[in-house]
This record gives C-alpha cells, sequence and structure tokens, in this order.
C-alpha cells in the first residue's frame, strides 16, 4: 500500500484575532514521503503544524489522519471529532520542537518510555527495550541514564526524536529541528533524519536547510502569507522563477 | 526550680509547638496546592471566592484568625466545643498557611514552559497525567525556596498559639519566666526555637539537593 494517504489537510484556516495566518491550506500525504516546508518567517509554517497535530484548533477545515476524521466542516462550521478519536489519532503522529522540550527532570530513557507506558500500557520491560534499541540507532547507547541537561543541543534533539519515534508514529512533524543547533550538531541531527527517510519514515520538516531539504525531501513546499505559494519535487523547486520563492532563496544563500 | 526541670517543661512546650508545626505543614501544602487550581480556574466566580479569601488570609493577623476559628462553633452553633482548643489551632494555622503557599505554588506553575504541556500534549498525556507526571514535579523543585521561606516562618508562627491559651513552647516559657522573674527560660526557648529552624533548613536543603539533579 504504499500510495496509502497518511494526510489529508483540506481548505485548512487559521485566524489570531484579525490577523489571517493560515489562508486555506490543502495537503496530502502518502505513506514514505518526506515533505519539506520552506518560507520566510511568520508565513504560518509553525502554525500548520501545530493545526496538524492538534495543539491548535484551526477555523474551518479538513483534518484526516488514515481513516480518522479529526475535524470536518459540518453545516459551514468546524466540529472537532470526540475526545476520545482525537486521543487515537495523536498515536498517528509524533512532532519534534525546535526547542526539544524534554522533561528536564526525566533521564533520557524516561522521556522515551514515559509516554508509551503510561498512555499506552506498554508493558516496562517492552518501552525500555525499544527505548534502547531507538537510542543505538540515535548514536546514543551510552546516555540512557543521563539527564537532558547534561547532553549538547545535538543530542538532546536526538532524544526528543526518539521519544517521538518511541510511539511509533505514522507520520513525524519536526519544527525547524535544527534552528537552535550550531552548524555542527544541526549535521548529527541531520543525519538522523537522513536515516528516518532512507527508513522510508513518512515526514514533514520545517526547516531553513535548503540543501538537506533538496537532498531529503520528495516534495518541498514553499508557504509565504499563509498560503502554499509553491508546491513541486526539489528539482522543480530549484529551477522554479517563482519570484518570491526565488527571492526568498537568494536571501538564504546572501 | 532546676534547669532540668525548666529544660523538661520546654521540651513539653515544644512538642506541642512541633505538632502545630507538623500538622499545619500536612494540611496546609495539598490544600494550598486545591486553593492555587482555584485562584487559577477559568470560572470567574470560583476564581474571585479564592482570590478573596486569600486576600483576607494574607491581609489580617493569623492571631485574629486563630480567634475567629476558635470562636466560630460559638457563633454557628451557639455553644462551645469541648477540646476545640487545639483543633481551632491547626485548623487557622492550616488555612492561612494554604493561602500563603497556594501563591507560591501558583508561581511556581504558571512559571512553567508552556512547551512542557505541548510535548505532553502531543505525546498523548491527558491532563492529569500533564500535570503530575510533567509539571508537578518540576514545580517543587521551582519553589521549594519560597516554600523553606514560609517553613521557617511557620516555626516561629507557631507561638501564637498562645493567643488560644494553648501551651506550646513560647506560651510555657514565658509561664516559667514569670514564676522566677527571670527572662532565662525565654532565652532558652529562643535558643530552641533556632535549633528547630536550624533542623527544618537542614531538611529543605536536602530536598533541594536531592531536586539538584537537573536543571
Ligand atoms: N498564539 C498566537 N497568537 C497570536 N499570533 C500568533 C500566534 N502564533 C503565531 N502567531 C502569528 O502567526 C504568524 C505566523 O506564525 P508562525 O506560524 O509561527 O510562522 P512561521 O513558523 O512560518 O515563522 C506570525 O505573524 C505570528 O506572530
Ligand atoms: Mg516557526
Amino acid at each position: 500500500m504504499d500510495n496509502e494517504i497518511l494526510l489529508e489537510i483540506k481548505n485548512m484556516r487559521k485566524s489570531f484575532n484579525d490577523l489571517e495566518v493560515l489562508k486555506d491550506i490543502n495537503l496530502t500525504v502518502k505513506r514514505g514521503e518526506v515533505i519539506s516546508i520552506i518560507g520566510p518567517s511568520g508565513s504560518g509554517k509553525s502554525t500548520l503544524l501545530r493545526c496538524a497535530t492538534l495543539l491548535e484548533r484551526m477555523d474551518s477545515g479538513c483534518l484526516k489522519y488514515l481513516d480518522s476524521v479529526a475535524a470536518s466542516m459540518v453545516d459551514g462550521s468546524i466540529r472537532y471529532s470526540s475526545k476520545k478519536e482525537l486521543k487515537k489519532i495523536r498515536n498517528y503522529f509524533g512532532l519534534v520542537f525546535q526547542n526539544f522540550n524534554l522533561f528536564p527532570h526525566y533521564s533520557v530513557m524516561r522521556n522515551i518510555t514515559e509516554a508509551p507506558i503510561h498512555t499506552e500500557g506498554v508493558p516496562e520491560n517492552e518501552a525500555k527495550e525499544n527505548a534502547r534499541r531507538l537510542l543505538k540507532e540515535l548514536g546514543l547507547s551510552d546516555k540512557e541514564n543521563a539527564y537532558p541537561c547534561e547532553l549538547s543541543g545535538g543530542q538532546q534533539q536526538r532524544v526528543s526524536i526518539a521519544r517521538a519515534l518511541a510511539k511509533k508514529p505514522e507520520v513525524l512533524f519536526f519544527d525547524e529541528p535544527t534552528s537552535a543547533l550550531d552548524p555542527e550538531l544541526t549535521s548529527e541531527v541531520l543525519k538522523v533524519i537522513r536515516r528516518l527517510a532512507e527508513e522510508k519514515m513518512t515526514m514533514i520538516i520545517v526547516t531553513h536547510e535548503m540543501q538537506f531539504a533538496r537532498e531529503v525531501s520528495d516534495r518541498i513546499i514553499f508557504m509565504e502569507n499563509g498560503l502554499i505559494q509553491v508546491e513541486g519535487t526539489p528539482d522543480e523547486l530549484f529551477a522554479s522563477d517563482h519570484a518570491r520563492l526565488k527571492e526568498f532563496m537568494g536571501r538564504l544563500n546572501a | 526550680m532546676n534547669l532540668a526541670v525548666m529544660l523538661k517543661q520546654l521540651s513539653e512546650g515544644l512538642i506541642v509547638s512541633v505538632e502545630i508545626f507538623l500538622l499545619t505543614l500536612l494540611f496546609s501544602l495539598p490544600l494550598g496546592l486545591l486553593v492555587s487550581f482555584g485562584r487559577m480556574s477559568k470560572n470567574t466566580i470560583i476564581r474571585g471566592l479564592v482570590k478573596f479569601y486569600i486576600s483576607i488570609m494574607r491581609g489580617t493577623p493569623l492571631m485574629l484568625q486563630l480567634i475567629v476559628v476558635y470562636f466560630a462553633p460559638y457563633y454557628v452553633f451557639g455553644k462551645n466545643i469541648n477540646g476545640f482548643r487545639f483543633p481551632a489551632v491547626i485548623i487557622a494555622f492550616s488555612i492561612n498557611y494554604a493561602a500563603y503557599f497556594a501563591e507560591i505554588y501558583r508561581g511556581g506553575i504558571e512559571s512553567m514552559p508552556v512547551g512542557q504541556y505541548e510535548a505532553a500534549e502531543v505525546l498523548g498525556f491527558n491532563r492529569l497525567q500533564t500535570f503530575f507526571r510533567i509539571i508537578f514535579p518540576q514545580v517543587i523543585k521551582r519553589i521549594l525556596p519560597s516554600v523553606t521561606n514560609e517553613t521557617i516562618t511557620l516555626v516561629k508562627d507557631t507561638s501564637l498559639a498562645f493567643v488560644l491559651a494553648e501551651v506550646e513552647m513560647f506560651t510555657m516559657a514565658k509561664q516559667i519566666a514569670a514564676k522566677q522573674s527571670s527572662i532565662m527560660p525565654l532565652m532558652v526557648a529562643g535558643v530552641f526555637y533556632f535549633v528547630f529552624n536550624a533542623v527544618v533548613a537542614m531538611i529543605m536543603e536536602g530536598f533541594e539537593k536531592k531536586l539538584s539533579y537537573y536543571r
């Protein structure tokens, strides 16, 4: 089922008071796809991710994961599904934050196992075993007993990726996962994401790392002013003569 | 009266002081958390009432509150209750300290970065789990210095129980001092309070150290 649709966003709109941040966003994500979202600051990239991960409620539109409808339009107004349904839907995705948001009072191990054990009822042994496997994959085997404050930014971000993966999500969102890191640490996190892409993890990545986006993505989305302005394969995007996209890329290269 | 007798009597008073101290903490710490929830409630009526309660508790003398609590049964039921002296002391202290602790909890809870809530929400924790597994343990670390301050104040405040003629250490010291026409017993009581507080401070420092494994 390579063409299975994992995520469907239709006509997503979101305003903060008078500020229209998302104006009619449409996005369909298939299993195994890697999509990068680029665009200037303030264009609504984070808001899009936050609406998709239920941290923010959109004002109108449809949001669907696999066969589960999170929100849809009923008689012209938005209706979110029941708490129970949303809880189930939360298991379909993971979100990696720009500033990690690890739980500082828990060890690396507990950061990873706490959610599977207490929200999904995974037995502790199994959760720990799985966590050790993830830590090994992410090159953190010796850190399971460390606390977040004892880790570098790059290590913290890798732990937060492990924490998200531990819930075995269908799709993983990243909101500028390397923006808080210096170049050296950035590359170790990007390496991990590349590896996930090779393993066919479905991912949606907001990033300013153009070269990385070009290499890793099946599709790149350029957002500006709350709209998807350009969407296409990396080659299409880099060859595009969309004026504002070119201007944006130019500014990044400058 | 020799020194040994005086020390023995003061120790009896000290036990009462320690009882007041421990029982007040036992009740006011959880009650304070509950009050802080009310103080942060989305319901404006609950929030307003709790705010009023806190302002009364913090804005009037604890000594007056002790008297009001003690005489409350008389005004409510028309009679005094036997043996209500000690419970009245504990109730008054507890509701007073709960108000102070509530504001400390609130400060701690409101200082928590929203990212912690969001990470927990995305991971599927419900509200209760988020609070007790993620937020509250970190709040405790943040508020511990303020709680230590209040706790040390409480040690000294136990002496206020004298207004209800509860014979804690200070009352005892005063009685002995009057009998002997000497301030010596009061000085000794002072030393006792000092040691009491030193022990409390040491215990609280121990807690702080225990939580210093993370930032
Ligand atoms: N909670 C909020 N309240 C008010 N305005 C917000 C809020 N979150 C985001 N915004 C505004 O929405 C716009 C888009 O923000 P964001 O989605 O974070 O953009 P990006 O991630 O592309 O930089 C910005 O102008 C921002 O100030
Ligand atoms: Mg952003």
